[in-house]
């Protein structure tokens, strides 16, 4: 695969030289990349034995087995949080596909602002879960957000208290969760609604179709890949989300809004049951893999259809 | 490109995208309104509304006496903290992801798709999985609780989406510029001085945009290895909602709320374009 070397087409130094004299460059192509690729491996393969091992304040060695994957996923803290993550994966994800797709089509019209439009809906991308989850913990916190504001415009029956609602908790997670990312949504989906073939929309008005129409039949069947990496992506954020509950509803009431990374979290550095939280974490990457390996393998298949075709 | 719409219908789109984009800013118009109220005028009404004479105090206040965590400086030590960790960490990631992404596309070695393939692996192995390895070796190489350990864990982990992306932007320039400089002489530096960082400002922006946001948005590694005044400003932020539960100081915590987002919100509306490129670019892996 690499290429003939020119230095040995040249010739002239003697080898040893040559090789101390391309040291440098072989350092530095080589280091950054080592580290970077040997950090992975070895970090992830190491969480990976540590959750197999009797460790609680500091690593041992020592094998128990599937032990600390089964008590972990006996914990409440667990269950609940892995409860979470289904209701706060799919609510989040469609939300926000559901928004970033309107105002994709809304900002497709040609509209005046368009720009200014499109910053207003990405900035949230700009800040982080922690300024997110700090102002809508705020928003939302009925006794000084948006229910205090009703209850004193005169309605005071008014009641949107779901952030120390234990049922309804979750879904202030996804509130603040789809501000935060569905302009990133409406972006990719924004980019191929503008490359959707001309042709093909002119073709589709020759025949009289409507907007409506022109839109449910010829357009957004051609977005469907680009909804799979929209999904896959958000799904990604979902699993791996803790900032954002730290900072909107610190996992409470309770453990109401427990999410896995925040067991981890809780295992490892809280209650000092090191295997325990790599088994909680491995548990996470399996999570990831179950949405992010069959993605792959539907793009593997795609990019050997589009190079067969 | 949809012709012939009639009127009610795009005042209709416009109604509609400009309420959603009002409902977007409300968050933020809130907290800028509430850093210029005072914690009375909040408490007897609601964090929503508007000042009736403007604190600017509270930015004062927030910036340099404010007490988190028994210490009372404000969050400026914390934001020189977050601008220590960020900026090394952003140049040296950036810098070594050229370097690399060249040699992976460009110069080409034996085994650069092997290594360049594990590299981005780490777009997608969670931090969960690198918290105790991390926490070990800053311990092993002293580096615990110091900024400098944050610097090299965002370098190190920043690789994987710098290459990434310099990479994918390099492999469009032709292999034959290369091979033509090879075989003038030039060597492996003299050949990204001179072909390679010309073409890559645009590159490098986003590079540095993304990995700029994300390690000053960084919060879990923040909050994990280090502890008091050596925290970054998400951790200082958390730390003090925390210190002011029980008596709240929402005018204060709203201009520290602001405070901390600016630097990140102004990289945005500089170089909005180049953010969003970022995005888009990390998405379609």
């Amino acid at each position: 695969m690499s290429e003939a070397v020119p230095a040995a087409a040249r010739g002239s130094p003697p080898a040893a030289l040559d090789l101390l004299r391309r040291l440098p460059e072989f350092l530095t192509i080589w280091v950054p990349l080592l580290l970077s690729a040997g950090h992975l491996v070895s970090f992830a393969l190491w969480t990976i034995w540590v959750s197999f091992t009797p460790s609680t304040l500091v690593p041992v060695s020592g094998w128990t087995g599937m032990r600390n994957y089964t008590a972990v996923m006996a914990t409440r803290n667990w269950q609940i949080a892995f409860d979470n993550l289904l209701v706060f994966g799919c609510g989040f994800v469609l939300l926000s596909l559901l928004t970033g797709l309107l105002l994709a089509i809304l900002l497709d019209q040609r509209i005046r602002g368009e720009n200014v439009l499109r910053s207003i809906f990405l900035y949230p991308m700009a800040v982080s879960f922690v300024v997110t989850g700090t102002v809508w913990s705020w928003l939302l916190n009925p006794g000084i957000g948006i229910q205090k504001l009703v209850n004193g415009l005169g309605w005071t029956s008014f009641r949107f208290d779901w952030l120390i609602d234990r049922d309804m908790a979750i879904w202030t997670v996804v509130i603040a969760a789809v501000w935060q990312s569905s302009g990133f949504a409406m972006a990719l989906f924004l980019a191929g609604l503008r490359s959707v073939d001309a042709d093909l929309i002119k073709a589709a008005q020759i025949d009289g179709a409507g907007p409506i129409r022109m839109y449910r039949r010829v357009i957004l069947p051609t977005l469907w890949p680009i909804t799979v990496t929209v999904v896959v992506i958000q799904l990604q954020f979902a699993i791996t989300t803790f900032d954002l509950v730290r900072a909107l509803t610190g996992g409470g009431p309770g453990i109401a809004t427990q999410l896995p990374a925040l067991v981890v979290y809780d295992f490892m550095f809280q209650r000092g049951l090191l295997a325990r939280g790599a088994a909680a974490a491995v548990l996470m990457l399996l999570i990831l893999l179950a949405v992010l390996l069959p993605y792959a393998a539907w793009r593997y298949v795609q990019h050997r259809q589009a190079a067969h075709a | 490109m949809r012709e012939g719409t009639f009127a009610p219908g795009r005042i209709l789109v416009y109604l509609v995208v400009w309420l959603i984009a009002a409902a977007y800013l409300v968050p933020f118009a809130v907290v800028v309104l509430n850093s210029l109220r005072t914690a009375e005028e909040i408490a007897q009404t609601s964090m929503i509304g508007w000042p009736k004479q403007l604190a600017w105090n509270n930015y004062a206040t927030a910036w340099a006496d404010f007490c988190v965590a028994q210490t009372c400086a404000g969050i400026r030590p914390y934001m020189l903290n977050s601008a220590l960790v960020t900026i090394p960490a952003t140049v040296v990631s950036t810098l070594l992801g050229s370097i690399a992404g060249y040699a992976v596309s460009l110069w080409r070695f034996r085994g650069d798709r092997w290594i360049y393939g594990i590299v981005t692996l780490g777009i997608f192995l969670p931090q969960q999985m690198r918290l105790l390895p991390w926490t070990i070796v800053l311990r092993d190489i002293g580096l615990t609780n110091t900024l400098t350990g944050l610097v090299l864990i965002h370098t190190i982990q920043g690789l994987s989406f710098t290459v990434l992306f310099c990479r994918n932007y390099y492999i469009a320039i032709p292999q034959e510029l290369i091979r033509a400089a090879r075989i003038d002489g030039a060597g492996f530096y003299r050949i990204f001085w001179r072909i390679v960082l010309p073409l890559s400002p645009p590159i490098l922006i986003v590079t540095v945009i993304w990995q700029f946001t994300h390690i000053w948005n960084e919060f879990l590694y923040g909050v994990t290895f280090t502890t008091g005044q050596q925290q970054p400003v998400t951790a200082a932020l958390i730390a003090l909602s925390a210190a002011v539960a029980d008596i709240p100081q929402h005018g204060v915590q709203s201009a520290a709320v602001i405070i901390a987002a600016l630097p990140t919100l102004l990289v945005y509306l500089l170089g909005g374009k180049y953010f969003v490129r970022g995005l888009t670019a990390g998405a379609v892996k």
